[in-house]
């Protein structure tokens, strides 16, 4: 009964397989010549707008970005006023971790001019502005975001990759500077002595984010991270290099930082201002400091994508969080910097302590040594992106 | 194509009588194989040539004016040298981490699958149960376990093994422990279930022909386990040299493997034609490390 298996041999298997592979790859790789650019123009790319008929919205923002009821964690108060006010049934999902991350999710859909399924994106400023860039970005009407022109904070309005604030709204915004834990070792002043104070050594993080990162060195140097040159960014980078190769710098993180310092595994790091704060709330010993030389102001921006059906919806929501007391709610939860001017007045009502916060409120000397990255093209970007990722050890 | 002429001139002269409707019979072991051969075809061997036309465009090329493929060869060499240590450092860890997965390893399947009597299921879900749970989950949790201010490293400076300012996290040690516990299952079951087919009596022979228990077990358990053994290694060692997480989470900079450049050359640094040509170097030296070993190991069977 065996005999009719017989013609299947392992041999005559294996030479089928390969031969049929090796002709798929070579038709694939044929077919495949190339990829085409992925940009895409605002004609060649049209969305349709169906906000007048299909009364929803797909949201999708980082974790812990948004106000939770404190007895119901399904409850979300700010969002569900709108909700209810509006009729516009949100779907509000947190599946944004990594901009680098979400970018790889989305890039095949958006490159082909194809429907992510969001209609609001939250990306921080040089992946919106990697986004813009590559025309995958819709345009939103300012006469429907009212509240936004009037309330937007001036350090915001006008950035060089959304010049008349209407592409990319700031959600949030937060600083970039020192963080350290008081129980582990002593207060820190300065990136030079967190890069080189011998009792740190091996207890030191900074963050994976070239543009946090590398910011605070230029600055430490006298350096413009605004605006500086490729000689400048590798005077900062010999600086990491040195930190990285003597073991002083022990990891490059994301969010993940913030467990280490409060175990007190790492004593000190560059952090986030929004993430310290809510540090503090468990350990006061945790401190962020802005160092005198300055620090990184980055915002992470509300963005309709390309062929999402809610543009309007979409303007309803961004405008209704430029609210003043709507932007006071939120902040209140979230502890990052407010992009919305009167919503300190608001915050006074609902905590005083939290309004006079120079980390969600911050006053003009902090602001005047706040900078934004400078805007970099995408042979800029690579270019530096591949310096720095050697230094950090990818 | 290929296999479909086979197909039709393949029945080899034995002499067996031929079957009653040869036509459907032939094709039954191919409509078999159909669907798992369409799965592999649509979603590895569709994606691989993709990623091996990947490794040839022209590394100037970007997202926004896209990718041409200019069969540029240079890729390779060029990954090659700039990431040298980081591969070296991969085929290390896995290498270091699998020596360490052998000594504790053998020892438990053999203790399982030969001692442990009525025990036997109890300690087999022991070593499965871990997987229920998220390798990263797993691999944080050694953070906890390794921390500068946890128990064991408290312990190993008292004993003085490590100096007052020693720690693990963060060091070579460190990420060849999380990859030994990560992948220890892995290597732990085709052992046991090679193990656990062992015939006592055969030891009892050698027993009786003089030899000793380390005799005894080079020349009976050892050979017999050997199927348990080269597939557990071969589990065991592929993942791991490919591994990111446990040099992420565990390691510095200083610890990387290929694995953590692969991703940061697709994610991060978006340059498509090194990220491919780097996976495609990786997967030729994982085949020849392989290919190396089987033939050493003598079991043309597994092939």
């Amino acid at each position: 009964m065996r005999t009719p298996l017989r013609p299947l041999t392992r041999r005559g298997l294996l030479t089928g397989t390969l031969g049929s592979a090796a002709l798929l790859a070579t038709g694939g790789s044929l077919t495949g010549c190339g990829t085409k650019a992925a940009t895409q123009t605002e004609a060649g790319c049209t969305s349709d707008d169906l906000s007048a008929t299909e009364k929803t919205l797909a949201f999708s923002n980082w974790p812990q970005y948004m106000d939770v009821d404190d007895k119901d964690a399904a409850k979300r108060p700010s969002l569900d006023a709108f909700v209810a006010a509006s009729g516009i049934k949100v779907t509000y999902t947190e599946d944004i971790n990594d901009n680098n991350e979400f970018f790889g999710k989305v890039q095949n859909q958006l490159a082909g001019c194809q429907s992510t399924g969001r209609d609001i994106i939250v990306l921080t400023d040089w992946m919106a502005a990697r986004m813009i860039r590559l025309g995958w970005i819709q345009k939103l009407d300012p006469a429907k975001l009212p509240n936004v022109a009037a309330n937007l904070l001036p350090s915001l309005r006008g950035r060089s990759f959304d010049q008349e604030n209407r592409v990319a709204i700031p959600w949030q915004s937060g600083l970039a500077g020192l963080a350290y834990n008081g129980s582990v070792t002593g207060e820190i002043r300065t990136v030079n002595e967190l890069l080189t104070r011998s009792d740190l050594k091996g207890k030191v993080t900074a963050l994976s984010e070239m543009r946090d990162t590398m910011g605070l060195l230029l600055q430490s140097n006298g350096h413009d991270p605004s605006n500086f040159t490729a000689a400048q960014f590798d005077d900062a980078l010999v600086k990491l290099r040195k930190a990285v190769e003597s073991k002083h710098i022990r990891r490059f993180t994301g969010n993940d930082y913030a467990p280490d310092l409060a175990k007190g595994d790492i004593a000190a790091c560059v952090g986030w201002s929004g993430d310290v704060i809510q540090l503090a709330g468990d350990n006061p010993k945790i401190r962020f400091v802005a160092p005198d030389s300055g620090v990184m102001l980055f915002s992470d921006n509300m963005l309709v994508p390309n062929k999402a059906t809610h543009r309007g919806n979409a303007e309803a929501l961004i405008d209704y969080y430029y609210q003043p007391a709507v932007a006071a709610k939120l902040a209140a939860y979230v502890n990052y910097i407010c992009p919305v001017k009167g919503a300190q007045a608001e915050m006074e009502k609902i905590d005083p302590e939290l309004a006079a916060n120079p980390l969600i409120f911050p006053d003009d000397a902090l602001l005047a040594k706040s900078k934004v990255f400078m805007a970099l093209d995408e042979k800029q970007e690579k270019e530096y992106e591949s310096r720095f990722q050697q230094v950090i050890g990818a | 194509m290929t296999a479909l002429a086979q197909l039709g001139s393949g029945t080899p002269a034995t002499g067996s009588p031929p079957p009653a409707r040869p036509g459907r019979h032939r094709l039954l072991p191919y409509l078999l194989l159909l669907p798992g051969a369409a799965w592999l075809v649509l979603f590895f061997v569709v994606p691989l040539a993709q990623l091996a036309a990947a490794s040839l465009y022209d590394p100037t090329g970007s997202l926004s004016t896209g990718y041409v493929l200019t069969w540029a060869f240079g890729n390779y060499p060029e990954a090659l040298q700039a990431y040298a240590p980081q591969f070296a450092r991969s085929f290390g860890y896995a290498g270091a981490a699998l020596v360490l997965a052998l000594l504790l390893g053998y020892p438990l399947a053999y203790a399982i699958a030969q001692k442990a009597g009525r025990w036997k299921n109890l300690l087999l879900v022991c070593v499965v149960a871990p997987m229920f749970t998220s390798f990263l989950v797993r691999t944080l949790a050694w953070k906890t376990i390794l921390s500068d201010n946890g128990v064991l490293v408290g312990l190993l400076r008292d004993v003085h093994l490590l100096g007052p300012d020693g720690r693990l996290l963060a060091t070579p040690v460190a990420v060849v422990l999380g990859l030994t516990y990560n992948f220890l299952p892995f290597l732990v079951l085709p052992l046991y279930a090679s193990l656990e087919r062992l015939d006592h009596r055969l030891l009892e022979a050698a027993g009786d022909l003089y030899a000793g228990p380390l005799h005894a077990f080079r020349t009976v358990t050892l050979p017999l386990s050997m199927p348990g053994l080269i597939a557990g290694t071969l589990l065991f060692f592929i993942p791991a040299t490919g591994d990111y997480i446990n040099a992420e989470l565990l390691g510095t900079p200083n610890e990387y493997m290929i694995g953590n450049v692969i991703d940061s050359a697709f994610l991060v640094r978006l340059d498509y034609p090194q990220g491919a040509a780097l996976s495609f170097l990786l997967m030729a030296a994982i085949l020849a490390v392989v290919f190396v070993y089987l033939r050493r190991a003598g079991t043309e069977d597994v092939l």
